[in-house]
């Protein structure tokens, strides 16, 4: 990666100034017309690639806020009236009305927005749909094994990065393994034991399993970030009269606030796309979302605009964050291994 | 290490101050949870499940498991049906890593170099990665749709009815298609930390010596870039074999078996129908044998490039 400095000033360059150092080499052949041309067409290509790969995304979104013609129409509509069916089909229970009670609806006057926008669709809503509980027990799920699993994963990569353990290489390497376990692999018995023990379809039950799922990632990550903060300044506390724990809770707790952040967030995106587990693990009590966006169905054929609204709901919030995190992308995908 | 710890240990302890804990002590109340935590969750169940794989069990029965030796295996290694599962799930991870793999480091030759918003645009690149797999197969369910979905019109075809209908005549290569779309940035971003590291007096000094555009690729990008390359694949192989989210989510393993992957299988047999509890853990067995037996060959691939 080049410095900093080499990134504000123009290609080929350094700041201008005497004290700035040349990280780079002035080639006169890469400021020359051909080579600018050369980065403009770079630049429309990537352009091109990052809209090709967005279309899916764009269209899902779209598609959330399309009315049930118009998500379903033949061919399909690239512009269109925005609409809330597909929210509506995604959190509400709903009923087709007779003409009768369709017209006894009509006259009603304290309906809510949402109740309205049913009733155009001559429909009346009965009550949330089982999405809403589901999206709660996603949110509840991995925020809380989130939380477990940086938490622990803080102390051992601590450990690990602080203290000579015998056998540290083969611990560590024991911990990267679990996470190269197919899932599959180990459902069968952790299905058979979570039935002994009750935690088939129990909510710590799937905490327990995201925790330990994201432990091996937590453990490596944040031992890649613990390693960067200079051991000198523990050293220094230390002999200033900390005792360890406060060492490490003044000292390096806030030097590696960022990679926390970073961890959590990681886990928190593997928890909450997670759906092998969820599918054989959990039955309705501690379902999450992922296995339930596929069978949402409506009346008369899929919904197709609940889905994608489902779907859009889901996945917006990991956009976000993926942007927040673009800096740690290579890390958390790599387990920390290589650093950018 | 040593030394600080013994310094900090001959302190007198101030007056006042709580009771030191030892430095051993922290270690084991350090590490101890997680190391509990990851035997419980995956240790116990391998062993289990090793155990499982030689009897003959359901879950939904009654009856406790009765060891019946190899018979599960002997019987899954006889099944057509599971070559064909394997012999599909080998072609899928073909296509897709063959195409992650290609895609990718093209990808990552085009953004190495530094143009306006080349930040930006790498990331806007690398979000298909981070979503979930099972909700991209959902709605990329929709997008193949032959009548209401926009790839057929994005790609040329205008006409529905002459249109190839893709989850019903190519199902395994729309996986492959979609696989490819969400899993190419990750190759891409190994291989970009890769082609950045190399310096670049190095393209300068074969510059002066006159080397082709071709030779410089060979000689210094591709050497720099392999082992990284090697790592994207060795990844994307092992997720590949395990593919199980994605396909749920865009198939269900259908249309007939066209992309009834092992992890679907397994699914099918322990979750539906008879409940082949024994069975499928020796199915899981095998799967997992393949496995590292696959890791294991790019391993040794990756430590020769390295000593080379």
């Amino acid at each position: 990666m080049a410095a900093p400095v080499s990134s504000a000033a123009p290609r080929g360059f350094a700041a201008t100034g005497p004290s700035s150092p040349v990280v780079e080499s002035a080639r006169v052949d890469q400021v020359t017309p051909a080579a600018r041309r050369g980065l403009t067409i770079r630049l429309i290509m990537s352009i091109i690639v990052a809209v090709v790969m967005l279309i899916p995304v764009y269209w899902m979104a779209t598609t959330a806020i399309k009315s049930r013609p118009d998500a379903t129409a033949s061919p399909p509509k690239v512009f269109f009236k925005p609409s809330w069916d597909g929210f509506i089909g995604l959190f509400t229970n709903r009923t087709q009305l007779s003409t009768s009670a369709l017209a006894a609806q009509q006259k009603r006057t304290d309906l809510s927005f949402w109740e309205k926008q049913a009733l155009a669709r001559g429909m009346r809503i009965l009550g949330p749909s089982k999405f809403v509980g589901q999206l709660k027990n996603s949110l509840i799920i991995s925020l809380t094994s989130t939380f477990l699993a940086v938490a622990l994963g803080l102390l051992s990569a601590y450990a690990f990065s602080r203290y000579d353990i015998p056998g540290k290489g083969d611990w560590l390497f024991f911990i990267l393994s679990t996470r190269m376990l197919p899932p599959i692999v180990v459902t069968i018995p952790i299905f058979l034991m979570y039935r002994a023990l009750g935690l088939y379809d129990a909510y710590i039950g799937m905490i327990l399993l995201y925790t330990v799922f994201n432990l091996s990632f937590s453990v490596w990550l944040l031992k890649g970030f613990i390693d960067e903060i200079p051991i000198e300044y523990e050293e220094a506390a230390l002999v200033d009269g900390y005792s360890r724990l406060q060492a490490f809770r003044k000292i390096v707790l806030p030097q590696c606030v960022t990679g926390i952040a970073a961890t959590a967030v990681f886990c928190l995106i593997f928890a909450w796309n997670e759906f092998a587990f969820s599918l054989m693990l959990t039955s309705s009590k501690a379902r999450t979302a992922p296995p339930s966006i596929a069978t949402i169905q409506g009346v008369g054929g899929i919904e197709w605009g609940s889905i994608a609204a489902g779907s859009a709901l889901f996945l917006i919030p990991v956009v976000i964050v993926t942007f927040a995190l673009r800096k740690y992308l290579l890390r958390g995908v790599t387990f920390g291994a290589i650093r950018q | 290490m040593g030394n600080t710890t013994a310094i900090a240990q001959t302190q007198p302890p101030r007056t006042g101050s709580r009771r030191q804990v030892s430095d051993g002590t922290i270690q084991k109340l350090f590490i101890m949870p997680t190391l509990i935590l990851l035997m419980l969750w995956n240790v116990f169940p391998l062993f289990y499940s090793l155990f499982l794989s030689f009897t003959q069990y359901s879950h939904s029965g009654k009856l406790p498991p009765i060891w019946i030796g190899t018979a599960n295996y002997d019987m899954l290694l006889s099944d057509p049906k599971v070559w064909s599962a394997f012999a599909v799930t080998g072609k899928y991870a073909l296509l897709s890593v063959g195409g992650q793999a290609l895609i990718g480091f093209g990808l990552a030759l085009l953004l190495r170099a530094k143009f306006k918003a080349s930040g930006l645009l790498t990331t806007l690149i690398l979000i298909p990665m981070m979503l979930s797999p099972v909700v991209v197969g959902l709605f990329w369910k929709l997008i193949f749709n032959p009548l209401t979905g926009i790839f057929n019109y994005l790609i040329g075809f205008w006409n529905p009815s002459t249109a190839p209908i893709w989850l019903k005549d190519h199902a395994l290569i729309s996986v492959v298609i979609v696989d490819v779309w969400m899993w190419s940035p990750f190759v891409m971003l190994l291989c970009l930390s890769g082609l950045k590291a190399i310096p670049d007096y190095i393209y300068e000094a074969a510059e002066v010596d006159r080397a082709s555009a071709w030779r410089q690729f060979r000689k210094i990008t591709l050497p720099s870039v392999a082992p990284l390359l090697t790592l994207a694949v060795l990844f994307r192989t092992i997720e590949a074999l395990k593919a199980f989210d994605l396909v749920m989510g865009l198939t269900g393993g259908g249309p007939g078996n066209s992309t009834e992957m092992v992890s679907v299988t397994l699914y099918r047999m322990v979750f539906q129908g008879q409940a082949r509890t024994g069975m499928a853990s020796a199915l899981a067995y095998i799967m997992l044998i393949v496995i590292i037996g696959i890791s294991n060959v790019y391993i040794w691939y990756l430590n020769r490039i390295k000593e080379s």
